[in-house]
């Protein structure tokens, strides 16, 4: 087949166990190196995207959610505002500018990141940081949608989302996932449109305040549940936890009921 | 020259590693919806194949036999990595729309199929137009497929409106079928069967001659 056949191919055995493993090593640095500079060089870039395509689906997520016009419409369209929270004792900071501060990059700085306790971590996250900017959509001084920025650990990558709740501060407007690596065709299908568009109604505490809702295996039934999607059980558990993780007390719980009890 | 020359015009179309060969077809139905993937896909494979094909040709002689295909298979899996990369870093819309194809580059048999028979055995020049041979007898293909793809499942090329649809006021009626992997599966069919049929020498003898086996019984 190939003309340009000049030499047999050697026969196996024929080396050293040094000269293989020399090669086999050398071989093993220069790739590595070769990849470890490319992602190096290039993760400020990819990194430019990754936020405006996590921009574009909030402001796509805004103009879904419901009534959302309406109020933007009487009352300005600065009526969407960004705070700071202290997330453990769920009051506001004044003293940090809010539209720049980088969650990500605070609970990976073990400067400013806030360890979890290893019982309440069920999203999987380790530490946290100290603070939070959520969007409060105000209509008359009044709270009308809260937007929380939540992240958990789903079956192969990190998850995360931001979740708008209605004024009542249990009912969920939107769920959106802005960042996920999770099986393409399985698990990956929690950005589909379909999928999220499941859970706009849901609730996500009981009477009692208890926070019970979950992704199930399968057809959901009732208002605490969403329907999983199949081959895809751990990436909706992860999901669960993480809801579980950022409602409760580690998470904005301190805020949601100090926004419930006092108002703004 | 000339030898080389032929090796690379031979990858075209006689020896064309998708309709001749049959390799590389599960990233060929994947990527083809639209001419665009099909593009980018088809300059990440060749630059792949070629860089993969130049390093190994190089590296032939001190490549141990005992290991060879663990070595080829690093210097292949380190190319789409750094390929992947740079399309994440500047093509981000398109590197979404391949998803994990661009990755799967790694297990084309393309890649390994022309380290392990041609570049360990020749020098860097003839394995470099090998590989640029079979890198754009693969993209020919997929430009095909992908064209005809987007052409009749969308009315568009590469965005651009060529056959106005229906829906938009007027007259093509697109056909959603073609934008569904099978699609890409007859179409690499029919090309295969008239390359086939127009070129005799590409026929194969069959195994078995039903009426030569019952008289026998």
């Amino acid at each position: 087949m190939d003309e340009h056949q000049t030499a047999a191919p050697r026969p196996p055995g024929g080396e050293s166990p040094a000269k293989i493993m020399t090669v086999s090593f050398l071989v093993a640095l220069a790739c590595s190196l070769v990849v470890s500079a490319a992602a190096i060089w290039l993760e400020p870039r990819q990194q430019a995207h990754l936020e405006a395509e996590r921009a574009a689906r909030m402001a796509a997520m805004l103009d879904t959610l419901p009534g959302m016009a309406d109020v933007l419409a009487e009352s300005g369209a600065d009526s969407l505002n960004t705070y700071l929270v202290d997330l453990s004792t769920g009051q506001f900071i004044d003293d940090v500018p809010p539209d720049t501060y980088d969650m990500t990059a605070a609970a990976n700085d073990p400067e400013t990141a806030v360890a979890i306790p290893a019982n309440l971590d069920i999203a999987g996250l380790r530490q946290r940081a100290p603070l939070a900017p959520v969007h409060i959509l105000e209509s008359d001084g009044d709270v009308a949608l809260v937007i929380l920025p939540v992240s958990g650990t789903g079956y192969q990558s990190r998850i995360e989302a931001l979740l708008a709740l209605e004024a009542d501060l249990t009912t969920i407007a939107a769920l959106t996932i802005t960042a996920q690596a999770e099986t393409a065709g399985l698990g990956a299908r929690i950005e589909d449109a379909d999928w999220q568009a499941l859970w706009p109604g849901r609730q996500v505490a009981d009477a009692s305040g208890q926070i019970v809702i979950e992704v199930v295996r399968g057809q959901a039934s009732g208002p605490y549940e969403v329907d999983g999607i199949s081959g895809a059980t751990r990436t909706g558990n992860g999901i669960t936890n993480m809801l579980h993780y950022w409602l409760g007390e580690d998470g904005f719980g301190p805020f949601l009921s100090r926004l419930r009890d006092e108002g703004l | 020259m000339a030898k080389a020359l032929s090796q690379f015009t031979r990858q075209l179309v006689a020896q064309n590693p998708v309709t001749h060969q049959i390799l590389g077809v599960c990233s060929a139905l994947a990527v083809t919806t639209s001419l665009d993937t099909a593009l980018m896909m088809s300059a990440a494979l060749t630059a792949v194949i070629c860089l993969s094909s130049a390093i190994i040709s190089f590296l032939r002689h001190h490549i141990p036999q005992a290991i060879r295909l663990i070595v080829q298979i690093t210097i292949i899996a380190s190319l789409v990595i750094v390929i992947d990369e740079l399309m994440r870093a500047f093509a981000f819309e398109l590197s979404r729309a391949l998803s994990v194809y661009v990755g799967l580059i790694v297990t084309n048999c393309l890649v390994l199929g022309r380290a392990e028979a041609f570049a360990m055995r020749n020098p860097v020049a003839p394995s470099l137009l090998d590989a640029l041979g079979n890198g754009i007898g693969y993209s020919l293909i997929l430009i095909i497929v992908g064209s005809i793809r987007e052409l009749l499942g969308h009315g568009t090329l590469l965005g651009i409106t060529i056959l106005p649809i229906v829906a938009d006021g007027g007259w093509f009626q697109p056909l959603s079928f073609m934008q569904l992997a099978p699609a890409a599966f007859f179409i690499i069919g029919l090309m295969v069967w008239s390359i086939r049929s127009l070129d005799l020498s590409e026929a194969e003898i069959a195994e078995y001659d039903l009426q030569g086996e019952r008289s026998q019984g």
